[in-house]
């Protein structure tokens, strides 16, 4: 069976674009085939800075033909039902039939489709795949119509089967298909014809390009284990560097530079970001020291000189940049964060909240309340807290935003701050992604949480809350991130009195502190739904007055799903349908609520007075169990409930013809769900 | 127009040159002669402040309109906030950039464009030449492309665009746009590591003249009188009036007594002047430190609407294709 090489060459193509696109290319290519019904086997894409290309193996040669019958409407059906029928076959009157069948004459439609050669299909589809491309960004060139992520220069389409190829011909834009290419832009020798796929890779490879981003991936890290060894230093890892370099270069070749000693006091952070950033090196490292002192550029090019100039073209542009870095830093040490804090008091945070000197005295005066709730020194939290933002003013960090925090804490080291102080301003921005670690130091806590309640109750007074479509100040990233401080530190915290008053203080409705906390219910959804918590049952707690302790929450709700996922636990939940069921309709047609507690003495029935006695009894073990926060226990006591009711409607009829009988059975059945409701609202629990 | 053949046949000057060049005007020279000999009109600098190649009319008007077009030349560049009285190796308020445009963009744009580089010493087998996605756009020109930073060694040498739009119209066909930062890739033909130490004219020249003979002291007295002493009310005052001319010189009608039969003169060139010159008090002003962030997206704003004034105004002259287009719609 042949096999389809489909090459399409352009100008660089943006590196991180490369592999979705390689992705799309084959997922289109293969949609395409398989709506024109032409089998195949295997297909894979390759990406390089100048080529998406793509290998089918095992290719059916031509579709088979289809035949297709189409049952219609009644010979004696009005004519527009006809003209429909017509319309959607594409046929006209006289090419139907007329056949037999159970409730009359009937027109039947016969379609008969040939089998197509696959080259044929493939010359149609290719175009339509290109033109309809979905690159992030495209553009035009030149006086062309044709667009394409960068100059789209040359296609090779080609059938291939044993050893003989024939080109797959279509014109996009002026471009014709061929079975020509191009080897590396400057180690390579030309264009050449491929025979095949096998023939295409082994012709790249001596024309200097590695066609798989794997194996280009496989040559840099092993290049740069080599280079690294030799000089007795360690790679400092980079995976999301490592991919972007991938998409930079057709040949790789890793080559070793150094870090002047004179940089080498700078923070390794800065070394290692400025060399990705600006020249997108990897740092190498010296395992004794822990210093960054030398880097790994990837050239593209085997130089004549052996990579001479280009390291040392490197290391110049390298030498101008880490001037630049220290110049900041020393710039920022000198004058210190006290004087970057005045600059940073005078900044907008934004035009309805106001200016970063109100949202500063804001987090501190916050770490300070939350200090003790965390066991933080609140004089350590709130010194935290004032100098937090001071780094977004420094030099360094304005050239590297990247390294807010981080920056702030070597500056406070620096300036002999306390320990703590300088943990927590780093560190307060934790969990910085939603699997990273949460701050663990108490004043680190206290800060955190400060911070993120901070932006999250000043945007919600200004009503910006993110939507469906956007979250422009990373609202719930905030959210999230007290909700995993609190839950992972076990710390105890009432949010909605917090809430209220930060509120307040922006002189907005009180009912906006209920709105960020149903928000946060939100979240808590989100983030227990990956360990199998079920959001309605998160639902049946937080509708119970006054629960904004989230890891009180959090306990309630897991032993509640326990309890739930058990057979007496889906009992119970059935019984306490019924019972909420009835009292509903009941309530509703009597036009009265049965709120009253029902009298022990109007009792009729063994079942009743059992009840009764497992209420008293429920209420007395549940109360304190509760108040101890022994959930477990709890929902022990409160399941204990489950036989005395099934008993109870088992055996006794609530609508009793006795009107008094009758009443006291419904407020008996409202006394079950206060008893449960207690625990939870188990009206929200679905099923 | 250059095509792929052109490109293979080199000067006489590229013949002798191969060796690197020795001083900054060499470098110049070369390009010059590069782009000469492949077809582009070699002009000389825009005669005003521009803060790069690409506010010189021949780039930015001309890459409006269906004609053809192809022009090379340097222009000197003003940054009022880069200045560093002359101190810091890399970085000046008065700088090079050399621009070159043609449209179409032909297909062997990058070949012409790394060729250039060997043609001022950067041997392609020795270096490692990259094109670095880097998507460019000017808010003040309303205008954007897409194309690369190319890196030699590590080093942005060049900014590469096939531009989009330009005035907010969409140019058809696409111009390509190269600008190659001049004092920075000089220096590095050249192995200096300080701009004011680099050759200007040949070294064993009689008088030999370094970078900062001719530059230190402008660089010194400009930095001085941007960042503390331009009169900043006279240059509000100017940017007013510049916006204000810009659009009274767009308000004229279109039909100029003067010219024979009634012709149509719109007047795009002097009306873009105003806007080149607004756009640069605009930067005079942000050094002198008396814009917010808030005001500074409104000034963008305000020249680039003049820009587009001015680029609707050029599509409708003949230079700008005009009457090619009318005929066209009709």
């Amino acid at each position: 069976m042949p096999e389809l090489l489909l090459e399409l060459f352009s100008e660089e193509i943006p590196a991180r674009m490369q592999a979705r696109a390689a992705d799309d290319l084959s997922k289109m290519v293969g949609a395409g085939l398989k709506a024109a019904g032409v089998a195949f086997g295997e297909s894979r894409a390759y990406a390089t800075p100048r080529r998406l290309t793509l290998h089918i193996v095992e290719l059916a040669a031509e579709t088979e033909a289809v035949r297709e019958e189409l049952k219609g409407p009644r010979t004696d059906a009005p004519e527009k039902a006809l003209e429909g029928f017509l319309r959607k076959t594409g046929l006209t009157k006289d090419q139907l039939e007329a056949r037999d069948d159970k409730k009359g004459q009937v027109w039947f439609a016969v379609i008969e489709r040939p089998g197509r050669q696959a080259r044929d299909i493939i010359a149609e589809l290719v175009p339509d795949v290109v033109r309809k491309f979905p690159w992030p960004k495209s553009m035009r060139w030149g006086a062309g119509d044709l667009r394409w992520v960068r100059p789209l220069r040359s296609i090779l389409c080609i059938l291939s089967e044993n050893g003989a190829a024939t080109v797959v011909p279509f014109e996009i834009d002026g471009i014709e298909s061929g079975d020509v290419t191009a080897g590396h832009r400057f180690m390579g020798d030309g264009t050449f014809r491929v025979g095949g796929f096998a023939d295409y890779a082994e012709k790249l490879r001596a024309q200097n390009v590695l066609l798989d981003p794997a194996e280009r991936a496989a040559a840099i890290e092993e290049g740069m284990a080599a280079l690294a060894k030799k000089a007795k230093l360690e790679i400092v890892p980079d995976l999301g560097l490592l991919r972007e370099v991938v998409g930079l270069v057709e040949w790789p070749v890793p080559l070793v530079g150094e870090v002047e000693e004179r940089f080498r006091s700078l923070p390794p952070e800065v070394l290692q970001t400025s060399m990705k950033e600006h020249q997108k090196f990897f740092s190498l490292r010296d395992p004794k020291s822990g210093q960054i002192t030398g880097f790994v550029t990837v050239a593209n090019i085997e130089a004549a000189d052996g990579g001479a100039k280009i390291v040392a073209g490197n290391q110049r542009v390298l030498r101008a940049r880490l001037a630049d870095a220290e110049f900041f830093y020393h710039n920022d040490l000198k004058n210190g964060l006290e004087s970057a804090l005045e600059k940073l008091q005078l900044v907008t945070f934004h035009n309805k909240i106001g200016d970063q000197s109100s949202r500063i005295d804001r987090i501190r005066q916050l770490s300070r309340e939350i200090s003790p709730l965390v066991g933080a020194d609140p004089d350590l939290s709130d010194r935290a807290a004032q100098l937090a933002k001071a780094d977004l003013a420094t030099e360094m960090v304005y050239e590297f935003p990247e390294l807010q925090g981080l920056m702030g804490r070597y500056y406070a080291q620096a300036a002999g701050e306390p320990a703590e102080v300088s943990t927590a301003i780093e560190a307060h921005y934790q969990p910085l992604g939603p699997t990273a670690a949460v701050p663990t130091e108490p004043v680190s806590i206290a800060v955190a949480l400060a911070d993120k309640i901070d932006t999250l109750t000043a945007f919600w007074a200004i009503d910006e809350k993110p939507t469906g479509s956007g979250d422009p100040f990373a609202l719930r990233r905030a959210a999230l991130g007290v909700i995993r401080i609190l839950l992972e530190t076990e710390k105890r915290i009432r949010l909605r009195g917090l809430f209220a008053e930060r509120i307040r203080g922006f002189e907005a409705s009180e009912t906006v502190a209920d709105d960020l906390l149903a928000f946060f219910a939100d979240r808590l959804k989100v983030y227990l739904r990956d360990d199998g918590v079920r959001h309605d049952v998160i639902d049946a707690v937080f509708r119970l007055p006054g629960q904004d302790d989230l890891v009180d929450v959090t306990a309630r709700v897991r032993a509640l799903q326990e309890l739930l996922g058990s057979e007496t636990g889906a009992n119970l939940l059935a019984a306490f349908k019924r019972a909420n069921n009835i009292l509903t309709a009941e309530e509703k047609n009597d036009g009265v609520e049965y709120s009253l507690d029902p009298n022990p003495r109007l009792a009729e029935e063994a079942a009743e007075k059992a009840l009764f006695a497992a209420l008293d009894a429920a209420d007395a073990a549940i109360g304190p169990r509760l108040d101890q926060e022994d959930y477990p226990a709890a929902m022990g006591e409160m399941a204990k409930l489950r036989a005395p009711l099934d008993a109870f409607f088992d055996d006794v009829i609530v609508n009793s013809e006795n009107d008094i009988i009758r009443r006291n059975r419904l407020c008996l059945l409202n006394r079950i769900r206060v008893t449960m409701g207690k625990v939870a609202d188990f009206s929200a629990i679905e099923g | 127009m250059p095509n792929s053949k052109r490109n293979l046949k080199k000067t006489v000057e590229e013949q002798a040159g191969e060796a690197r060049p020795e001083c900054f005007q060499e470098v110049i020279q070369r390009l010059n002669s590069y782009w000469g000999s492949r077809g582009c009109a070699v002009l000389q600098p825009y005669d005003m402040e521009v803060g790069a190649g690409t506010f010189h009319a021949a780039t930015t008007l001309r890459a409006l309109g269906p004609r053809q077009w192809a022009a090379a030349y340097p222009q000197p560049s003003r940054r009022p906030t880069d200045g560093r009285y002359g101190e810091n190796p890399n970085r000046l308020q008065h700088y090079y950039q050399y621009q070159v445009i043609i449209k179409p963009s032909p297909p062997d744009l990058q070949e012409l464009y790394l060729g250039s580089l060997e043609a001022i010493g950067l041997p392609l087998r020795e270096h490692d030449i990259r094109f670095v996605e880097d998507d460019w756009e000017s808010p003040t020109l309303g205008a954007w492309g897409l194309g690369w930073e190319v890196w030699c060694d590590g080093m942005e040498v060049s900014q590469f665009t096939y531009f989009q739009q330009v005035g907010g119209h969409d140019c058809r066909p696409v111009s390509g746009e190269l600008t190659y930062g001049l004092e920075r890739l000089a220096m590095y033909v050249l192995g200096v590591e300080h701009v004011m130490d680099m050759p200007f004219n040949p070294p064993d020249a009689a008088i030999p003249l370094t970078y900062g003979d001719v530059f230190r002291q402008t660089e010194r007295e400009y930095s001085r009188w941007n960042f503390d002493v331009a009169d900043t009310e006279m240059l509000l005052r100017h940017f007013e009036d510049a916006e204000v001319e810009c659009r009274r010189i767009l308000e004229q009608p279109a039909i100029d007594p003067r010219m024979s039969a009634n012709g149509a003169n719109v007047m795009a060139h002097p009306a873009y002047d105003q806007c080149i010159k607004a756009s640069h008090l605009f930067n005079l002003l942000d050094a002198r430190g008396v814009i917010s962030p808030t005001e500074r997206q409104a000034y963008i704003a305000r020249v680039r609407t003049l820009a587009k004034l001015c680029a609707d105004a050029f599509v409708q002259t003949e230079a700008g294709g005009g009457g090619e287009t009318a005929a066209r719609a009709h």
